[in-house]
């Protein structure tokens, strides 16, 4: 995911984003960005709140500009273009946001057609291309309503319907499902995918939520102190996270926490005497329904005691995520044999 | 109160109303532009003119400071100038044009100060000309709240155009003042407050009932 690409729809090219401040210092919100988001692709970029994504997400349309490096998008530089030309990539470029941002004042429709009035569409032809995406979105009965009348999920989908509105081949979206409950987040990413897949459109999302990227998102990149410290295919990350922002961001989604109990005993270095070793071990892909614990115990003698686990899906693909603690004497033996069986394997730390 | 008061009365209300209504449309002509404007040419925003808008900015305090039956004698040259004379209803609508044009702007300017920024940054993110956002964004949205504060701006310019009496400028104010009380005749004195209650009453409840009906901000009962 790096580097300028054909196959990219958006490129970030060594991009750093430093604002002034009053006392005249400045504060560097992005630094070192390098990242090329696959054409037909939903990629996420995760981070916690004033990491930078957002800034990041807006230099995709040119709401911030770069201080430094290029954002392109389908070639063209965002930066670098203004008036008519901005306006242009902007019109390629749709955004949903996580507060709807809908005019109070125009009903569903009016909303939808919003986008085409400020492209210049002649009416006549706005009217079937509202209709054609309130179908698209599944709002057909509610037209006439006004925001104020909608559910959070509905709104979103008027968003949706109003950021497709002038055939974007990119869909920015700005913590799209924050505002909405659990049940509404899925529907609303059901949507996501189903335009992703059938518009063909690259969509680039933020969040702070790893479910979301679990559920929709084919490629990942972490965000950290404004730099991009983790970005691959989202399997891969779920797979071998390898810096620590990752794995705190997993280990809310993966469902295998440490049960309190043993949390609160975690040693990082292993005492003297008899203890248990803590570990993490990852299925994935075909390994992720092998029987590996039955098999520990047959082949190698060793009883591994399950802590917490669970077997999800990301993407397409089976993902299974385990706790174990084990003899602490046997534990690089047992590590070694997951490994060579296609798991990966964490330690944790250590228990008495 | 003898009939023949009636008429006198009917003329009065007649030339308040003509009053109030042109200096409101020529102050609405001037006044929303100038609202909008301020609204949106501080640095960084829409229409970004940071000394401009500081300017303007101090030109509206000012011509709101004066208390307004200083500006009407104030400006009687300039309304002798415009209009040819600078005595009559016409002559008066110049200085109440004048109040309420800062006014207005600055009703306007409020009012779309309080329009969501998520809605500009939306509209910026569709390619959105910083006019196009003015019209179809922010006037829109702020249409319930420009609506309240016309009417402030008309119950306002009835109770300033009582005062141009003072220049002969006719109307309601200067009915009760010269018979009410200069020929002492309470009764029309008395009149005269009732008609002001009146269309007070009126003006508010019709800016009132329009704000609603363009309020589309809460739900409301659809009857399905």
């Amino acid at each position: 995911m790096t580097g300028t690409d054909q196959g990219a729809a958006m490129t970030f090219e060594g991009v750093g984003k430093a604002f002034p401040k009053a006392d005249g210092s400045r504060v560097t919100a992005l630094a070192d960005i390098n990242l090329s988001v696959p054409q037909g692709s939903v990629t996420g970029i995760i981070g916690r709140s004033g990491a930078g994504k957002s800034t990041l997400l807006r230099m995709v349309n040119g709401l911030e500009r770069p201080t430094e490096g290029r954002v392109l998008v389908g070639g063209r530089d965002v930066g670098g273009a203004n008036g008519a030309a901005l306006r242009a990539i902007r019109r390629d470029v749709g955004m949903i946001f996580q507060h709807f941002n809908l005019l109070a004042s125009r009903t569903v429709r009016g909303n939808i057609a919003l986008p085409l009035e400020i492209a210049g569409t002649p009416a006549q032809q706005i009217r079937p291309r509202v209709d054609q995406l309130i179908e698209q979105v599944g709002l057909s009965a509610l037209g006439d309503r006004y925001p104020a009348e909608l559910s959070g999920g509905q709104k979103q989908r008027v968003g949706i319907a109003r950021a497709l509105a002038t055939n974007p081949k990119v869909l920015l979206s700005d913590e799209a499902t924050s505002a909405l409950d659990p049940e509404t987040t899925q529907t609303v990413l059901e949507l996501l995918e189903r335009i992703n897949r059938d518009l063909g459109l690259t969509i680039l999302l933020i969040t702070h939520e790893m479910a979301v990227l679990r559920d929709v998102a084919s490629h990942m990149a972490v965000i950290e102190g404004g730099r991009i410290v983790e970005a691959g295919p989202t399997y891969d990350v779920f797979r071998k996270p390898a810096h620590p922002t990752t794995r705190s961001f997993l280990s809310g989604v993966t469902g295998a926490t440490l049960p309190g109990f043993i949390a609160g005993r975690l040693l990082p270095e292993r005492p003297d005497g008899p203890s248990q070793e803590v570990i993490r071990v990852t299925f994935a892909g075909q390994h992720a329904t092998d029987p590996m614990l039955a098999r520990l115990a047959t082949d190698l003698g060793i009883a591994a005691n399950i802590l917490s686990g669970n077997i999800e899906e990301v993407g397409p693909h089976p993902f299974g995520n385990l706790l174990l603690s084990l003899d602490a004497d046997r534990g690089a033996q047992a590590r070694a044999y997951l490994e060579r069986h296609g798991l990966t394997t964490e330690v944790l730390g250590h228990v008495r | 109160m003898s009939a023949n008061l009636i008429p006198i009365l009917w003329d009065a209300t007649l030339q308040t109303l003509y009053m109030v209504a042109v200096s409101t449309i020529l102050g609405t002509i001037g006044g929303l532009p100038l609202g909008v404007f301020l609204a949106t040419s501080q640095r960084g925003e829409l229409l970004s003119a940071p000394w401009v808008n500081k300017v303007l900015g101090l030109v509206v305090n000012a011509t709101r400071s004066v208390p307004f039956i200083i500006l009407v004698v104030a400006i009687i040259p300039f309304t002798r100038a415009l209009v040819g004379t600078s005595i009559g209803t016409n002559a008066a609508i110049v200085p109440l044009t004048l109040a309420a044009i800062p006014f207005i702007a600055r009703l306007v300017e409020n009012a779309i100060r309080e329009v969501d920024g998520g809605l500009i940054e939306a509209a910026r993110a569709m390619g959105a000309t910083p006019l196009q956002i003015i019209r179809k964004v922010l006037i829109p949205e702020a249409m319930p709240a420009i609506a309240l504060g016309l009417t402030l701006a008309v119950v306002s310019l009835i109770g300033y155009s009582a005062m141009v009496g003072a220049v002969g400028g006719e109307g309601l104010g200067d009915l009760g003042i010269r018979y009410g009380y200069q020929r002492f005749m309470p009764e029309v004195m008395l009149a005269v407050v009732v008609i002001l209650i009146v269309l007070v009453q009126l003006v508010q409840s019709l800016g009132e009932w329009f704000a609603a009906r363009v309020d589309r901000r809460a739900p409301r009962n659809r009857g399905h």
